[in-house]
């Protein structure tokens, strides 16, 4: 394959900046959503889970509406945001990386979830009773246990952030080099008469990413799990 | 000293216990489903009580009226779980100094590396939990629980996933730790001969009430065949002392209340006191006295009450001096040697019959 050009690179780049951001910031929310969901009961739990899992059943255009409403320059949140932090997020890619994240969220809280489930409680409580607080013992029994499944999450966020085309699309646009990811350039490319070329090459990065993202999930999932003493996998 | 008085609701069980023991190991004796675990739980702070008050050397751990209940991070309870709960992505070095560095320093009484003279742990300490046999996985449990500073040592069941002589080597370890730490230690066990072996005094539950507290000789002895007599190790407990090793024979000579009982060779100086358990499978009834049998120790008993057990067998219990001895036979054995309260017969006990877990230091 040729080189790529500096217009690839900037739509790879993009994209990848927008799926690393949207990744690092859902994970602190989506490991406490996780871990609420496991762990603790409390009123309005079903109705949280229900809404936690509501993008991964919306149409993607209908969130991404939604966004655009809620965090328009004029909608409630948007509004507050640019007047206090001078945040604005519809049409930036701080947008894009928002929408990718909220699409990947149920994805991500789903396997944190499942992996907090399945770390034995009485280790936990075994900690508790040497000593520990409820927060040392989440973070050096709980959390470790839980890593296969953090990193499964966090993986399958990411990918889902590369791809996510319809709530983006709706929330910030297709403007070259702010919010066209990779995604959204071979959309553009299959709409212009001639661009199918260039649509198969950015299709085939898309594939690669895909590809090396998966075995890197089974890498570090394999590693864990090993130092985790579990040779089982 | 452990002083308990809750009551707790789960479902349809009701446990309502009071007891209050002081003794250098505490046991707590019932059969699964007994409640053993709940008192346990709250005693650690994991499950609360509705009604009552925990108190451990005189610290007050719960009390719903005054409503303290302090949280278990806080109780200094050191839990010893049945199947040892290790940390599965430590190692045991790890896994041993986990609570060490939330105690104060003045609560500190033993260090890591007597724990791990203690333990034997010298050659573990590296190895991952999965790589360990069961009975080492315990004893890394004891350890971990140990250098936690605890009040108190919370056994529940320690014993109960290892095999015989996994058992026996744990047991030494705990009557180690008695002896040379001066920590308390609370033994939950369903097993007559764990309890008589280790405890000092003894708790008896039954369907979350607690129906005994005293010295293990006397419950046990009373209570045991009674409270769970269809048990196969169900016996009595008889307090004797070491009157004289015969090293030729291999036989050591153990005199009680009631007379002597031959046992081989015990590890035992003379005038040691020695709990002896005599199970009731063990013991056969002859009406006259036996010339020419193999079994070694015949003693003149006194029949005092017959009870019918499931099987067609009965349950004799016999006076034998001061002393309570059960047999369990046939019914049929005890139809037709006439077996009835007051009738004077010999009990036979095979000396062969007592081994290592029957028989410890008192």
């Amino acid at each position: 394959m040729p080189e790529l050009s500096a217009d690839e690179i900037g739509i790879l780049a993009l994209s990848l900046r927008v799926a690393v951001v949207s990744v690092v910031c859902s994970l602190p929310v989506a490991i406490l959503v996780a871990y609420g969901l496991a762990r603790v009961s409390f009123p309005g739990k079903t109705l949280v889970d229900a809404i936690v899992h509501l993008p991964l059943v919306l149409p993607p255009v209908v969130v991404g509406f939604a966004l655009l409403v809620l965090f328009g320059k004029r909608g409630p949140i948007g509004s507050l945001l640019d007047e206090w932090f001078g945040i604005v997020l519809a049409f930036r890619w701080t947008g894009a990386a928002l929408a990718s994240a909220l699409m990947g969220f149920p994805l991500m809280v789903r396997a944190i979830r499942l992996s907090i489930e399945a770390v034995d409680r009485r280790l936990e409580t075994a900690a508790r009773t040497l000593g520990g607080s409820r927060l040392w013992v989440f973070a050096t029994i709980t959390l470790p246990l839980a890593l296969p499944g953090i990193i499964t999450g966090t993986l399958l966020s990411f990918a889902r952030g590369l791809g996510e085309f319809g709530a983006t699309i709706t929330f910030v646009s297709n403007i070259p080099g702010e919010t066209q990811t990779l995604p959204l350039a071979i959309y553009t490319f299959t709409q212009v008469p001639g661009g199918d070329p260039q649509a198969l090459r950015l299709s085939i990065i898309a594939v690669l990413l895909s590809l090396v993202a998966l075995a890197a999930s089974e890498w570090l999932t394999r590693r864990s799990a090993h130092r985790q003493g579990d040779d089982r996998r | 000293m452990i002083d308990v008085d809750i009551e707790q609701r789960r479902g349809d069980f009701h446990l309502d216990v009071r007891f209050s023991a002081e003794a250098p190991i505490v046991g707590l004796f019932g059969r699964s489903g007994s409640g053993k675990t709940s008192i346990v739980n709250a005693i650690a702070g994991i499950a609360t009580p509705e009604r009552g008050s925990i108190r451990v050397n005189d610290a007050i751990l719960f009390d719903a009226e005054q409503r303290i209940d302090v949280p278990p991070e806080s109780r200094r309870i050191g839990y010893v779980f049945q199947d040892g709960l290790l940390f599965p992505h430590m190692d045991v070095q790890a896994n041993l100094t986990y609570g060490q560095r939330f105690r104060d320093p003045r609560d500190r009484f033993i260090d890591e590396a007597r724990v791990v003279e203690l333990l034997g742990l010298g050659g573990l300490l590296q190895r991952k939990p999965r790589t360990l046999s069961g009975g080492e996985k315990q004893r890394v449990a004891i350890g971990r629980a140990l250098l936690a500073q605890p009040r108190i040592l919370l056994m529940d069941e320690p014993l109960a996933s290892l095999d015989a002589a996994r058992k026996s080597e744990i047991l030494d370890y705990i009557e180690r730790l008695r002896d040379e730490l001066s920590i308390p230690i609370f033994y939950v066990s369903h097993s007559v001969a764990e309890m008589t072996r280790l405890a000092d005094a003894v708790v008896v539950l039954s369907e979350g009430k607690c129906v005994a507290v005293g010295a293990v000789d006397e419950v046990i002895g009373r209570l045991a065949p009674e409270h769970e007599p269809e048990r196969d190790d169900a016996g009595s407990v008889l307090d004797t002392h070491v009157t004289a090793h015969d090293a030729t024979e291999g036989l050591t000579t153990l005199a009680f209340d009631g007379g002597e009982l031959l046992v081989p060779r015990l590890d035992a100086a003379i005038g040691d006191r020695v709990r002896a358990t005599v199970r009731a499978r063990d013991v056969s009834l002859a009406l006259t006295r036996p010339a020419d049998v193999s079994i070694l120790n015949l003693l003149a008993a006194t029949v005092v009450a017959l009870d019918e057990l499931p099987g067609a067998l009965v349950l004799v219990r016999l006076a034998v001096g001061g002393s309570t001895v059960v047999a369990r036979i046939t019914g049929r054995s005890s139809r037709q040697l006439g077996i009835r309260p007051g009738l004077e017969l010999h009990a036979m006990i095979k000396a062969v019959s007592f081994d290592r877990r029957s028989v410890g230091y008192a």
